[in-house]
């Protein structure tokens, strides 16, 4: 290891500019706030995937022979709940947005540090209630909380898991609204908004999201317990309530809540396929107004996660359709990025493996959306399996991959560290191999007519068990590919190889000032004189790598 | 990194800016539009319940017309006209504070703290009455099941008193998270106020006076909203009932 032998240039960066616990938790620093937001989501994806892994450890067989409902209930809904609120909404905006955020538009900081700092002590303090609610006895309402099963019939601890979610979205509101105020405000001279990198543009987007959808699940979740509470309440049908209108008012939220998931996974997707083609992004202004676009649209939609649920036909036909129109930004970013990619000068490291996984398993997910979007198909597939499939290529195939592949993209501007390249593109062919052998025999379950929240089936039904096996069995191979960069990450803090302050020779602000960065970012306020992908026009080849990239070396 | 210097601090800086920001202008604009944005989200907020209110009000028009004509018109109707002078009072102090009248900015902070104050105490005042003619909904105030006076209400026969039932728990839950949002501005005054005795604010820093303004505004609007929804709504109609 001559690399650890290679003394460090001493300089104060944020990491050495001040040690001890109490420097960590008072910090009003966006990158080290960045940094606690990514030890506590880890904590929680990995609670998260216990319960995944009990629940796909359960479905191995037909019988219950490893929980009864009453358990499997709970194991799938505290999957849900801390996967959604605690781990995937949070995921890359609270971590990547908020380290990266403020150095793309060359600021010191987000606007509102302190609020920055408060957000992931309300998380910290929602998660903690939510876990203290899985201790004391679990919930088991599924993570969509339906009245009147969560207001009356459930015996599980609903109260205190709707407090702890309705807390941590006062996190996921106010980091919404620092990145809002941020990018208003913010910005250093000569950054214009057209010249802002588009993992910018999509955060914006999703904290547009965050702002306007975070407040109405709160006053639902804070309505449902006060029914509980008072054993009366607005959903409650003996005085005139409706239980539909709280399915209306979880999902507009719940389903623009799959935007805040993606739209932040289709940023860092954005800058991978442009700095590792090594092209301008084709057509900019369109991915960053498709961002746009796709947050207005998640507005109007929420109605197809109802078809089945005495929704007006009318209304059900209104929402297939504007459903379908979210196809259309959609699209246009997997079609721009694979322009971008046309010609591209393209390596294969570790974080483009992750981006061109999340293109193809994004694309999946997106069109089999499609199938639930249409109402004569959804009859048919609601409430299986197929759309367990579905949104796990989105969340999981989708978000989780751009996250891994973002946190390995950044990792070196983060730690100051280089990850181990050979052990991660290792581990991204396992995650990607994993993943889809979990995942797409659950499209065909669910075709076939696997209700999804079950933990039986038919023992005479061979093929299920087999399509179930393999599901297992790629949920256990995913679990080793998630282990690996967990492991090489941590071991790299302190023994990756000593990166440069741009190792991968690339335009962007955030590769302009050293790795690790200074507490104020940069030493003096850059000003920006270029667009956000500033590589030569293909006709200018000789130009070209400007910008060195790190000459590798192996380990 | 780029070359060139953005020219900062080229004044000694202001003691109220934070090091994070180039300059007083900056933290202003960031300020203000942290706190619009913000009220964006409270309106969503609320939002929710004026939702639920349109639905049922939409499917029961008579027994929310009936309901609504046994809250005390007068006693809202007080407390508008004392949250829109509070709103009068609180721009008041903001302009006080901008030209740097500190003294008329303590009086007028105070006097908005009063009158939202006043608030408060007359919807206590109200919230008693309806708990002595056991209209909190529900079975959970011991004693004080809700039942309705039928006579009093003026119900026509096919109106189901559930219904009524309905409309107090919407009128409770919104006129709560109303007070809730009056007394959190009257802390959120009380330190403007401290901050402003103590001569923090000048005509060059002001910005949380004008930030706090705002919020208070826009709990003022709320109330502009609330009190016809729930106590005018319908009011028309009495005699038709009768």
């Amino acid at each position: 290891m001559q690399e650890i032998a290679t003394p460090k240039p001493p300089r104060v960066n944020y990491l050495n500019a001040e040690y001890g616990l109490k420097s960590w938790l008072l910090t009003k620093d966006h990158k080290r706030i960045a940094l606690l937001y990514l030890g506590a989501i880890s904590f929680f994806f990995f609670i998260g995937s216990l319960y995944a892994m009990a629940i796909r450890l359960e479905l191995l067989t037909p019988q219950g022979d490893l929980m009864q409902s009453s358990t499997y209930n709970k194991t799938f809904t505290q999957h849900g709940i801390i996967m959604v609120f605690f781990f995937l909404i949070p995921s890359i905006p609270a971590t990547l947005g908020n380290f990266l955020i403020p150095m793309m538009i060359g600021a010191k900081d987000l606007a509102f540090p302190r609020i920055n700092l408060l957000s992931w002590y309300i998380y910290m303090l929602g998660g903690i209630i939510t876990i203290y609610a899985l201790l004391a006895g679990g919930v088991d309402t599924g993570w969509t909380f339906y009245v009147p099963y969560s207001t009356t019939f459930s015996n599980s601890y609903v109260i205190a898991t709707g407090v702890g979610i309705f807390i941590n979205g006062f996190s996921s509101i106010l980091t919404g609204l620092n990145f809002i105020v941020t990018v208003h405000t913010m910005r250093a001279p000569g950054m214009t908004w057209f010249r802002l990198p588009l993992f910018v543009w999509s955060h914006y987007a999703t904290a547009l999201i965050m702002i306007l959808g975070t407040p109405v699940i709160a006053i639902t979740i804070l309505l449902v317990a006060f029914e509980r509470i008072a054993h009366i309440g607005i959903f409650d049908p003996a005085i005139g309530g409706d239980p539909v209108l709280f399915q209306h008012l979880f999902w507009f939220y719940s389903h623009p809540a799959v935007y805040i998931m993606v739209l932040p996974a289709m940023g860092v997707v954005s800058e991978l396929i442009a700095n590792f083609s090594r092209k301008n992004v084709f057509g900019y202004k369109f991915v960053a107004f498709s961002s746009l676009a796709i947050a207005v649209f998640g507005f109007l939609v929420w109605g197809h996660h109802m078809f089945v649920a005495s929704q007006s036909v009318y209304a059900g036909m209104i929402f297939s359709f504007l459903s379908f129109a979210v196809a259309i930004p959609s699209a246009i970013k997997v079609f721009n990025w694979t322009a971008t990619l046309y010609k591209g000068s393209i390596s294969y490291d570790t974080p483009m493996l992750y981006g061109l996984g999340f293109i193809g398993l994004f694309t999946i997910g997106g069109l089999t959306g499609m199938f639930l979007a249409s109402i004569a198909t959804d009859v048919h597939l609601s409430d299986t399996y197929f759309i367990v499939a579905h949104f796990h290529y989105i969340m999981v195939g989708g978000a989780l991959l751009a996250y891994l592949g973002g946190l390995h993209y950044w990792w070196p501007k983060i730690s100051g560290r280089m990850y181990p390249e050979g052990w991660g593109r290792f581990s991204a062919l396992v995650v990607f191999v994993g993943f889809n052998l979990t995942f797409s025999p659950q499209f065909v379950l669910g075709y076939m007519g696997m209700p999804r929240r079950y933990h039986t089936y038919p023992a005479d039904l061979v093929s299920w068990q087999v399509l179930h096996v393999l599901s297992t069995a790629g949920a256990s191979i995913l679990g080793v590919g998630l282990m690996i960069p967990l492991i090489y990450l941590l071991w790299s803090m302190r023994y990756g190889r000593i990166a440069d302050a741009n190792p991968w020779g690339l335009p962007g602000l955030e590769w302009q000032t050293s790795s690790p960065p200074p507490t104020e970012n940069f030493l003096t306020t850059p000003v920006v004189t270029t667009d956000a992908y500033e590589f030569a026009s293909p006709e200018h080849k000789s130009v070209v790598g400007r910008f060195e990239r790190q000459t590798p070396v192996e380990i | 990194m780029a070359e060139g210097l953005a020219t900062t601090h080229e004044h000694a800086a202001h003691p109220g800016l934070q090091h994070h920001f180039e300059n007083m202008e900056q933290q202003r604009e960031a300020g203000t539009l942290g706190m619009w944005v913000f009220l964006v989200t409270e309106i969503m907020f609320f939002g929710g319940m004026f939702l639920a209110y349109t639905l049922y009000r939409y499917a029961y028009p008579e027994a929310f017309a009936a309901a609504s004509n046994h809250l005390d018109i007068k006693l809202g109707a007080t407390n508008t006209v004392v949250l829109i002078f509070s709103s009068f009072t609180m721009a008041m102090a903001v302009f006080s504070t901008q030209v740097g009248k500190r003294r008329n900015a303590v009086i007028f902070l105070v006097l908005t703290m009063v009158l939202g104050a006043t608030f408060l105490v007359i919807k206590a005042i109200e919230y008693h009455d309806k708990y002595v003619s056991n209209l909190i909904p529900g079975t959970w105030v011991p004693g004080h099941p809700f039942s309705p006076n039928v006579h009093e209400l003026h119900l026509p026969p096919e109106v189901s008193v559930r219904n009524i039932e309905m409309f107090y728990w919407i009128y409770f839950a919104m006129t709560g998270m109303h007070a809730l949002h009056m007394i959190i501005g009257l802390g959120i005054l009380t330190v403007i106020l401290i901050l402003t005795i103590r001569e923090r604010f000048s005509p060059e820093y002001h910005s949380p006076v004008e930030v706090s303004g705002l919020y208070w505004h826009f709990v003022d609007i709320v109330w502009i909203f609330l009190f016809p929804l729930l106590y005018l709504l319908g009011r028309h109609m009495e005699g038709h009932m009768g």
